[in-house]
């Protein structure tokens, strides 16, 4: 994004909220892939989901008091929608995988 | 009256259908089989519906409840998506039907498994009518939800340890998806992909979406080197469940790849297509070669899954010169959805008979088994690539053009893969009709789970004979198929 002048030129507060959306989706990436236990995981994939939610909103934003454009807000709440299942499902089988195999990671690769 | 309603409705029917099934299915479970059944063979009707009304009629668009573009649902069916879902149609009919026979025996998975498998057909359906970029991250939720249930079925530690990892893979995947149609959305106000199309520019916030969109769809379309979740995932699950992810979910994810690369992404990156080439290529390569060092048949089955994205992946930079090698890996995709599923349904009926999958010790079952041994070297002769099969037109399609355009190593990888694809599937058929040293309690199988698999199989040597009839529905509404 930083490549296109135009845009640069004219950064309001919302396209600081997009930039730090970028930020944390980077910071929940990170502990996503290094982090082995599980909760963990599933919490960074929330951090990552609440930081797109955030460059969703903040490009919505219009410049000069205009109502935003509504239609990202309604992606963010369908989006909103999808993670708290996932989220659920993701630790119903976490609880599983601990009950089944007593650990709190993902078993090892299988030679792949 | 009602054939004119149905044909009328057969896409929102697509959709509809399955869904009510899963509904119901999980309000009684006593009647889930029936259920399913019925759905299934209820999809079928609705997608040879849906492919009459678009032959005769052309590209059919569907209004969702009559709103337009910017703010409502539309349903699309063109040539590509409709063939996907007869693919899908055919497929999850004998996964249907085969899934009936193999539950019989485990009731209480049952009652889990057909509200999930028609949840996940909705899903696939929805998807491939799909018109706006939204309802697609929608439906690769749903898709991806579904399926990580189906993988959990088994409850076994590999099985519920495949599902978690296939679960973070999925769910990242789709992220990467999302914040590059956020990113689309800025640029164009709209996510119809129609629209999108005109607004996209090679600019850095268009290259941006593109490689966040294509790297989450390869991550959950498993090319190498993003394949590490597939084979635990593919080979815990029970035998129906191992078929219709290898077979059909796969594909739902390429296909996207394919539609968006077609109508937005082929103009803003030219460099990109070798990338994916490569990488299939490697695919090709190293799947092929890890199956044959598995010691168990379903792995090695899931590692051939993973060489077979692969030849779908090399047809990008063949493709860049004229579109037959998109036929070619549409037809691959076809053929191996058919002869994939077929396999892993042997697979299971020879794990069920002998009570383990480890292929030293199948133990004379060529003499047991002699249906599902057939159906699985039937099915095999389509994923290496041998003449009459669907898989021997795919690789001809892709062969030729890459001969045409001089591109050697791409058409040796081609050839050192259906050699290797020869000796996986030789390897287990060999033993087959070999006495092991340990022998095992076997079970017997109930018939219609071998003719099921061997029915498959044909299919997708079928495949090789017709060829003209899939062409003909590709090439309504699209770009592909003129090439031959």
């Amino acid at each position: 994004m930083a490549a296109d002048d135009t845009r640069v030129s004219a950064v309001t507060p919302w396209h600081f909220y997009a930039l730090l959306g970028v930020g944390l989706f980077s910071l929940a990436l990170y502990t996503f892939i290094v982090q082995a236990h599980l909760l963990r995981k599933i919490l960074a994939f929330n951090i990552m989901g609440s930081s797109v939610f955030l460059v969703l909103a903040g490009l919505a934003g219009s410049p000069a008091g205009e109502a935003p454009d509504p239609v990202p807000h309604a992606m963010v709440i369908t989006g909103i929608v999808v993670a708290v299942s996932a989220t659920a499902l993701a630790l119903v089988l976490m609880l599983r995988l601990r009950d089944t195999s007593g650990r709190l990671t993902l078993p090892e690769d299988m030679g792949g | 009256m009602v054939r004119e309603a149905m044909l009328q409705y057969a896409d929102i029917a697509l959709i509809l259908v399955p869904l009510a099934g899963a509904l119901l299915s999980f309000v009684l479970p006593r009647a889930v089989s029936l259920i399913g059944i019925a759905s299934a063979v209820g999809i079928t009707f609705c997608a040879l519906g849906l492919t009459e009304t678009l032959l005769t009629n052309g590209v059919r668009q569907h209004l969702v409840g009559g709103w337009g573009a910017p703010l409502g649902i539309e349903l699309r069916a063109d040539g590509l998506s409709t063939l996907m879902l007869l693919m899908t149609a055919v497929v999850g009919l004998g996964i249907s039907l085969y899934a009936r026979v193999w539950f019989r025996s485990e009731a209480n998975k049952a009652i889990w498994f057909w509200p999930l498998w028609l949840l996940l057909w909705t899903a696939l359906n929805a998807l491939f009518l799909a018109a706006d970029l939204f309802n697609l991250y929608v439906t690769l939720e749903l898709l991806g939800l579904s399926a990580t249930g189906l993988t959990a079925l088994a409850g076994s530690a590999a099985a519920l340890g495949g599902a978690m990892r296939y679960l973070l893979v999925s769910l990242f995947g789709s992220l990467l998806y999302l914040l590059g149609i956020a990113l689309i959305y800025h640029q164009c106000g709209n996510v119809d992909i129609a629209l999108v199309a005109e607004c996209l520019s090679p600019t850095s916030p268009s290259w941006a979406a593109l490689a966040l969109i294509v790297s989450g769809l390869v991550l959950k379309t498993a090319l190498f080197p993003f394949h590490f979740w597939l084979p635990p995932a593919h080979a815990s699950a029970p035998a129906p469940v191992s078929a219709l992810l290898s077979a059909l979910v796969i594909k739902a994810t390429f296909y996207l790849l394919l539609r968006l690369w077609l109508d937005l992404f082929s103009p803003l990156a030219p460099q990109l297509d070798s990338l994916l080439g490569l990488l299939g290529a490697a695919a090709v390569l190293w799947g092929s070669l890890l199956a044959l060092r598995q010691v168990r048949l379903k792995l090695l089955i899931a590692y051939s899954t993973v060489a077979q994205i692969g030849y779908l992946f090399i047809a990008f930079p063949l493709a860049s010169v004229g579109m037959s090698a998109w036929n070619g890996a549409l037809y691959l995709a076809l053929s191996h959805a058919l002869a994939k599923a077929s396999m892993f349904m042997a697979a299971g009926n020879l794990m069920r008979h002998a009570g383990h999958d480890r292929i030293r010790e199948l133990d004379l079952v060529a003499q047991r088994l002699p249906l599902s041994v057939t159906a699985f070297a039937l099915a095999g002769m389509s994923i290496m690539g041998l003449p009459p099969s669907g898989g021997f037109v795919a690789k001809w399609w892709l062969l030729e053009s890459a001969l045409q355009q001089g591109m050697w190593s791409l058409a040796i990888v081609l050839v050192v893969g259906g050699i290797l694809a020869a000796a996986y599937v030789f390897r287990v058929v060999g033993f087959a009709f070999t006495e092991s040293p340990v022998t095992h309690e076997a079970c017997p199988i109930p018939r219609a789970m071998e003719w099921i698999a061997l029915v498959l199989a044909l299919g997708s040597l079928l495949l090789g004979v017709f060829v003209q009839p899939p062409l003909e529905v590709l090439a309504v509404g699209t770009p592909l198929a003129g090439g031959n």
